[in-house]
């Protein structure tokens, strides 16, 4: 009945997904027409075999490593925003992206630390997925403890601040013992990257995105009667602390694996559910968690075709674009609005 | 007697109330025995720290007793489970993380959780449920505000009405008068008294509000250092027991104006 009215804006966000997709798609360095990029993808005629293979190899995992990446932060940072009940609450509150940062950097700065051996067993070419993972599931287990000890959801959300501040100091203090060299290469994972994932990745990828995606919605009604608090949550008969592993396990799983793959991109999730909020103002979760995977989609394929800035060589890092652009958008609408909903 | 079971909500039997942990025991009542009845209007009343909100947690089932039983419709509170006891007891609290950006008609509407679908999709029966509730606590003037834009008295009564909603033969406030001027105290007090009469709920409150209370309640709940006593507002007028409530010197109660009075 109140939701009717929504169904326009969630149809407008689709279709500016869609046209985003195609506009990044026939974007990028190289020229490629337009008819063309519509053949690569149906498999038709096309006028050079290059363009197709960077269309059909390069551009299109792109787009969907976007589509993918942007979506899944942005509602592993609407599952914290609601289950801490906090606004600043965001994907890395858990610790996720630390954990993998501290993964990464032991991967590539252990090396002068540890001796040379280590790093010949490490390097190759899914080391720095597999140790960003690795890194994740340890702050993940570490968290998913105390979140079966803790009874008050608060304290979750500290212990995953002091993992995170545990784990940057660790790294600090790699990076201050590494040469230059190593040092470069953790800066430049840190800049997150869209456009390095073969079809394999994007697959692997996908598997964990569909998965936290059914995990979210499958808590939708829970997560509307979080908004009253948890005390009168259970008192509608919500299990707190199921309800909180499903959204913990949901959380992790989407940002553990887009960190894997794409780098600590961090901002998409706490800034998409604000800009949704503030664009449509509503707080029921059955609207919210579309327009929220459908923003986080929208605002990555932009972020992507300013990175790659269309006609040049450079592709600049995807993670400074996503505050770059985001950051004023949110300044932007929370002043013009004057009010703050949450 | 068993005609009399039947309109019993809610009963204790020798119940302890308090916290414990492994090392030790804290007990803060003791032998608890109260019975509401259908329709009933009760107030919790005790000095800050004697235990109310203890003893509100351990009746709506967020507490486990100590020792002895809570029984809601005669069935053990602990044994119903959480989705069931959510169509048996609903709840009023104050200070709660509740989100501002909710329309009135959302808030109210997440009162009938417990009976959704998976997703909360609501029905005929639910609509029709959340009206009636908008009705009787006389906000339906109110459905499209967003909570944000409402005073501290209009906004209880929308919580009055989400617990109405859920549709609950007992209802447990939380001090629902706290911040609340005379005026808007007496009307939530009121209201609660109407909506006893008119959907024959029980409605067990703490308060803080002595004179009020004595005034609409059915029963009162004593709750003092030393014992806990029950009774209608003139048996324990009759009986002195309010003069024991508060800690001797500074206040007094004056029997004949049934109100506390400063000691000069």
């Amino acid at each position: 009945m109140q939701s009717q009215k929504y169904v326009l804006p969630l149809l407008l966000l689709f279709l500016g997904v869609i046209f985003l997709g195609f506009l990044n798609i026939s974007l990028g360095s190289v020229d490629i027409p337009l008819k063309d990029v519509f053949a690569s993808i149906l498999n038709l005629e096309v006028t050079k075999e290059t363009w197709r293979y960077i269309i059909v190899e390069y551009r299109l995992p792109k787009a969907i490593t976007a589509i993918i990446t942007g979506s899944g932060l942005a509602i592993s940072g609407l599952l914290m925003q609601t289950l801490f009940r906090n606004p600043l609450a965001g994907p890395y509150v858990l610790g996720l992206s630390s954990g993998a940062s501290l993964g990464v950097a032991i991967v590539i700065m252990g090396a002068s630390v540890f001796g040379r051996g280590f790093a010949g067993i490490l390097l190759s070419q899914w080391s720095l997925v597999i140790a960003s993972s690795f890194g994740s599931l340890l702050v993940l287990i570490a968290v998913m403890l105390a979140s079966l000890k803790l009874r008050d959801t608060m304290a979750i959300l500290i212990i995953g601040l002091m993992f995170a501040s545990l784990t940057a100091a660790v790294v600090s203090v790699l990076s201050y013992f590494s040469p230059a060299t190593q040092l470069q290469q953790y800066v430049f994972w840190s800049f997150g990257s869209l456009g390095d994932l073969s079809w394999d990745e994007v697959g692997i990828l996908t598997m964990f995105w569909v998965v936290g995606i059914i995990l979210a919605i499958s808590c939708i009604k829970n997560l509307n009667t979080l908004l009253l608090g948890e005390k009168y949550a259970k008192s509608l008969g919500v299990s707190i602390q199921k309800n909180r592993f499903i959204i913990i396990i949901a959380t992790s799983l989407l940002a553990g694996s887009i960190t894997a793959f794409a780098g600590p991109i961090a901002f998409v999730g706490l800034a998409v559910p604000h800009l949704i909020r503030q664009i449509i103002p509503v707080n029921n979760h059955s609207i919210l968690v579309p327009a929220v995977i459908l923003g986080g989609a929208a605002l990555m394929l932009i972020c992507d075709i300013v990175a790659q800035m269309p006609g040049q060589e450079y592709t600049l890092p995807i993670n400074a674009i996503t505050s770059l652009i985001g950051a004023p958008v949110v300044i932007w609408l929370l002043v013009r609005k004057r009010k703050f909903l949450f | 007697m068993n005609q009399n079971q039947n309109h019993s909500i809610l009963r204790t039997i020798d119940l302890d109330i308090g916290y414990s942990n492994k090392a030790k025991k804290t007990i803060i009542a003791e032998a608890i025995n109260i019975e509401v009845n259908e329709g009933e209007l009760v107030a919790v009343i005790g000095i800050n720290g004697v235990g109310k909100s203890t003893f509100l947690r351990t009746l709506s089932g967020v507490q486990d007793a100590l020792k002895g039983k809570v029984l809601v419709k005669n069935e053990q509170i602990q044994q119903i489970d959480s989705l069931e006891l959510a169509s048996l007891v609903s709840l009023v609290l104050t200070e709660q993380p509740i989100s501002k950006n909710l329309s009135v008609f959302e808030l109210v509407a997440l009162g009938r959780q417990p009976y959704t679908n998976w997703i909360g999709r609501l029905g005929k029966n639910d609509l029709r449920q959340i009206k009636k509730s908008l009705q009787n606590v006389g906000i339906e003037d109110l459905q499209n505000k967003k909570c944000f834009e409402l005073s501290d008295g209009q906004l209880q009564k929308v919580l009055i009405a989400r617990a109405i909603a859920q549709n609950t033969p007992l209802v447990i406030l939380d001090e629902p008068t706290t911040h609340l001027d005379l005026y808007h105290k007496a009307y939530v007090l009121k209201l609660l008294k109407k909506l006893t009469r008119k959907t024959n709920k029980a409605i067990v409150f703490a308060s803080h509000e002595i004179n009020l209370a004595i005034q609409l309640c059915d029963k009162i709940i004593l709750m003092q250092e030393s014992n806990v006593i029950t009774g209608s507002p003139t048996g324990l007028l009759e009986s002195g027991a309010f003069s024991t409530v508060f800690p001797e010197g500074l206040i007094v109660f004056d029997k004949a104006t049934a109100s506390f009075k400063i000691n000069p």
